[in-house]
């Protein structure tokens, strides 16, 4: 018993006196030095200066500390830093120029097998890709800024790339210029947690075949073709904000083939179309808000038992689209800023039910040419006779309590 | 000239159909303004209403106005005055009356109301709309003698503008929806004063980035530079080629 | 001071002037007169330009009509039906016809005076009677001291008492000098206005005499009476015994 306990305190002791290695004047001189030089839970101090040493591997868990945002540039040739071990942590670093190429997938900084690693405050600029992990567990990607100047998909690697991990916690980065802003895929019980995801060529969020994920109040503005979610199960997205996606086949969030998951909360706002579902199914779309874009949502005939309560449908040229006729799909409660009914009794619910599907973005959907006649007066004789005697919209589609006031939270 | 545009124009506004248009587009512009809660969707309504009302009134009213002058017109001619200048001051006549007309009762809500930046396209839109169907007025009518023919030729054509040309073009969408019609179908939309305006509004509006790829088509010859100015062209082809018509035969017409 | 030669008309199949030759001199009062559609009113109106002949030369003072508008400064004209904008004054239609015509010399207002339309110059035209638009016409025609005067049916419409007054003011501007042309159905109106007779048939001159020949050789005091007489006489197809003296 006393033998252990001493084996404990030496081993604490030995812990508490993890040594600091010094890069510059005061220690050695490359950070490579420092690296083998450093033993396990050593500190490595890196202060500011220009750093070209090609690739740096971590293969023993350290901490590597970055005074006055030194520079690791990959002279456009080599993967900065490659962390081979766990329980690394990088801090306070910029790294800039990784080397380029689509075999390898060089990353500024990458993660092999590596688990409770923490990479945070970092600064990333002009690299293929940013952070990369693949089959990392319980590892942080936090604060970082990534940055790259992306202008072709094949030319470019993704911002923050994770897969085949666990656990992950990807919070509070910003990320803009990469192919796809954050990139998922075999990744579970995870969560992206208040990141900015804006002007990436792709995608702001790519996310596949990755359960039990949750992304929460996160920003994914002006990308390419906005958020991509798919094949996927158990996924809770809430407070996140989905703006200016504006192109052919751009989304502010695409699901596809999403199953048994929870949208609440979520402002879709300026988009070619604010939500794009496809063979989803079983979703509770709660709270959300849509509004100014060209379809609110566009809901393929293969979506099935989704429930849509209380969203606010505002300013959008049409609220819902749909390529089929069979609706097997619940409404109930909605804000649709087109509903033209009254509320007799002031509970607030519209006493007639409301078809948010037009006749004119039935007409579209099938003649995309048919917009050039957009608003005009023909067409909204159409839709109001559709209205009153509806013969070519389904009838099922239908929002029998539509709320008379926008929802508020 | 300016003697009888004046003497035009002062007769107009005395006009009480002139005076409750001009009531009319100024509760619309302002109840559509105060019902809307945002701006740029009381843009949109109002465009609507802008472009089922104003070609209405002012074909309607020209051509009734142009029937009811037949013996002041006349009497004019009895004067040493050249007929061209007869016709043309009675457009000028008509054209300043209903623009102002319209710029009294929509201008100024719209100026109010609107983002600056639609105000300015809207009420442009709607003066060109005015002098439009003015000029199409002057047309119908001189090619017409009878009063009654004439009116009901008036409302004819702005049915057919303000609706059947939409109804025709949809017929032609169906038809040839095999084939890519996205760039002739913008060759035609031309031939209706009413559609081109409408479309050049809609892009300069947001809501043009939402149409998709056959958006995107459009987008990129109304929404540039040159195409506001090749569709302002043809706009103000509409305005005089049918006045030219009509000066035409005002010359050799037999009163 | 006129000269039509040769004009023709047609609308449609209607021939409404066929060959028509006439002159017309200062001095003269001359009486367009015939039957309802003989092609009075549309020879009035190709003098004033308001219909153009399909063929034949109309002159003014020497000058050929066509193409010129500003010959029509010399004419006063009183159309059968006047009409004016609803929402104008008498005064202000009077004041804009002034502006209009940049008529140099002193207006003559008389008429005015005499129909009391000086009272009236805030009225509104849509309120006023027929006559009394009737006024308003002879007032306009009369008002720029014109060399010629071309009446259509001046007396149509007129109560007695109006109609005196602007049959003396004819006869003043005859004396005057003044060419004077008018219509009427009216023959007994004419009776101590006019110099000239022409009477219209079917598109036709068909006789142009001063009022003395036709007296004299047809007998008559009146030129109702008168023109009966050649009516009568034409229906035997005797038109021939009348001359020009």
């Amino acid at each position: 018993m006393r033998l252990r306990a001493i084996v404990f305190l030496f081993l604490l002791t030995f812990k508490l006196s993890a040594k600091t290695v010094w890069v510059g004047k005061m220690g050695v001189k490359t950070i490579k030095e420092a690296l083998s030089k450093a033993v396990a839970f050593d500190t490595v101090y890196v202060p500011y200066g220009i750093y070209k040493e090609g690739n740096l591997v971590v293969n023993k868990p350290v901490c590597l500390l970055g005074i006055n945002q030194p520079v690791l540039d990959g002279q456009k040739k080599f993967e900065v830093l490659s962390i081979r071990a766990s329980d690394v942590k990088v801090n306070g670093f910029k790294v800039q120029h990784s080397g380029f190429g689509t075999l390898e997938d060089p990353g500024a900084i990458k993660l092999y097998n590596a688990h409770r690693v923490e990479v945070s405050n970092n600064e990333l600029e002009d690299n293929f890709f940013g952070i990369y992990v693949q089959y990392g567990t319980n590892c942080v990607v936090k604060n970082n800024k990534i940055k790259a100047y992306g202008t072709e998909e094949q030319q470019i690697g993704n911002g923050i790339h994770c897969w085949k991990s666990d656990s992950l916690q990807i919070i509070g980065n910003q990320i803009s210029g990469h192919r796809d802003g954050i990139y998922f895929e075999f990744v579970t019980h995870s969560i992206i947690w208040r990141n900015i995801s804006k002007k990436n060529i792709r995608y702001g969020l790519h996310f596949m075949f990755s359960n039990n994920d949750a992304y929460i109040g996160n920003v994914f503005k002006e990308n390419g073709a906005g958020v991509a979610v798919m094949f996927t199960k158990g996924v809770t997205m809430i407070n996140n904000v989905f703006e200016e996606n504006w192109g052919d086949a751009s989304y502010g969030l695409l699901l596809k083939e999403i199953s048994d998951s929870y949208v609440f909360g979520n402002k879709f706002i300026h988009n070619t179309a604010g939500v794009y579902m496809e063979g989803t199914n079983r979703i509770h779309f709660e709270y959300n808000v849509l509004e100014y874009n060209g379809w609110g949502l566009k809901m393929q005939a293969n979506c099935m038992d989704n429930e849509l309560l209380e969203n606010n449908f505002v300013a959008n040229t049409f609220d819902i689209s749909t390529n089929g006729t069979l609706v097997l799909n619940i409404f109930t409660g909605n804000y649709w800023d087109k509903y033209e009914g009254y509320d007799l009794n002031r509970d607030g619910t519209g006493d007639i039910p409301y078809h948010p599907l037009s006749l004119f973005s039935v007409i579209v959907e099938n003649y995309p040419s048919a917009m050039l006649l957009y608003r005009s007066i023909m067409v909204s004789l159409l839709d109001h006779s559709e209205k009153i005697m509806p013969t070519l919209t389904p009838d099922n589609f239908v929002d029998n309590t539509p709320s008379m006031h926008a929802i508020k939270r | 000239m300016n003697r009888i545009v004046k003497f035009i124009v002062l007769d107009i506004f005395r006009n009480k159909i002139i005076l409750s248009y001009t009531i009319l587009m100024s509760a619309l512009s302002w109840g559509v303004f105060s019902l809307e809660d945002n701006s740029t969707k009381g843009v949109l309504t109002l465009l609507n209403l802008i472009l089922l009302n104003v070609p209405l009134v002012s074909i309607v009213f020209s051509s009734i106005y142009l029937y009811n002058s037949s013996e002041f017109i006349e009497l004019l001619l009895s004067q040493p005055i050249r007929r061209k200048k007869i016709w043309l001051s009675l457009f000028v006549g008509l054209q300043t009356s209903l623009i102002l007309a319209f710029l009294l009762g929509a201008g100024i809500p719209i100026l109010v109301y609107a983002p600056i930046n639609y105000s300015f396209i809207l009420i442009l839109i709607g003066v060109v709309i005015t002098a439009v169907f003015v000029s199409i007025a002057f047309f119908s009518s001189i090619y017409t003698r009878d009063k009654t023919k004439g009116i009901g030729i008036a409302i004819l054509l702005w049915l057919f503008f303000a609706l059947l040309f939409d109804g025709l073009l949809l017929f032609l969408l169906f038809q040839f929806s095999e084939y890519p019609i996205e760039v002739p179908m913008m060759f035609v939309s031309a031939l209706s004063p009413i559609d081109l305006s409408r479309i050049m509004i809609l892009l300069q509006l947001d809501v043009s980035a939402m149409m998709g790829y056959t958006g995107a088509v459009f987008r990129q010859f109304f929404g540039t530079r040159i195409g506001i100015y090749i569709t302002f062209a043809v706009l103000m082809l509409w305005i005089f080629i049918p006045f030219y018509f009509s000066l035409r035969k005002f010359k050799k017409k037999d009163l | 001071m006129i000269l039509i030669k040769k004009i023709k008309k047609q609308f449609g199949k209607l021939k409404v002037l066929n060959r028509v030759d006439l002159s017309f001199e200062k001095g003269q009062c001359i009486a367009l007169i015939g039957p309802n559609a003989c092609g009075k009113t549309t020879l009035i109106k190709c003098i004033l330009g308001m219909v153009l002949p399909d063929s034949g030369e109309i002159m003014f003072n020497g000058v050929s009509i066509q193409n010129d508008d500003q010959y029509r400064t010399h004419i006063g004209y009183m159309p059968q039906i006047g009409r004016y904008p609803d929402n104008m004054t008498v005064g202000q239609i009077i004041e804009t016809m002034k502006s209009i015509r940049k008529y140099k010399g002193d207006f003559d207002e008389r008429l005015l005076e005499d129909f009391k339309l000086n009272e009236m110059f805030d009225k509104r035209m849509r309120t006023l009677s027929g006559g009394t638009t009737q006024k308003v016409s002879a007032c306009l025609a009369f008002l720029f001291n014109p060399d010629v005067l071309i009446l259509d049916e001046p007396t149509a419409g007129l109560d007695p008492l109006a109609s005196e007054v602007l049959k003396a003011k004819i006869i003043l501007e005859k004396e005057k000098g003044k060419l004077i042309l008018i219509t009427s159905h009216l023959l007994s109106e004419l009776d101590d206005l006019v110099t000239q007779i022409v009477f219209m048939h079917e598109g036709k001159v068909h006789f142009h005499l001063a009022v003395n020949d036709l007296l004299q050789q047809t007998g008559e005091l009146k030129i109702s009476a008168a023109i009966a007489h050649v009516l009568r006489a034409k229906e035997k197809n005797q038109t021939g015994t009348l001359r020009n003296s």
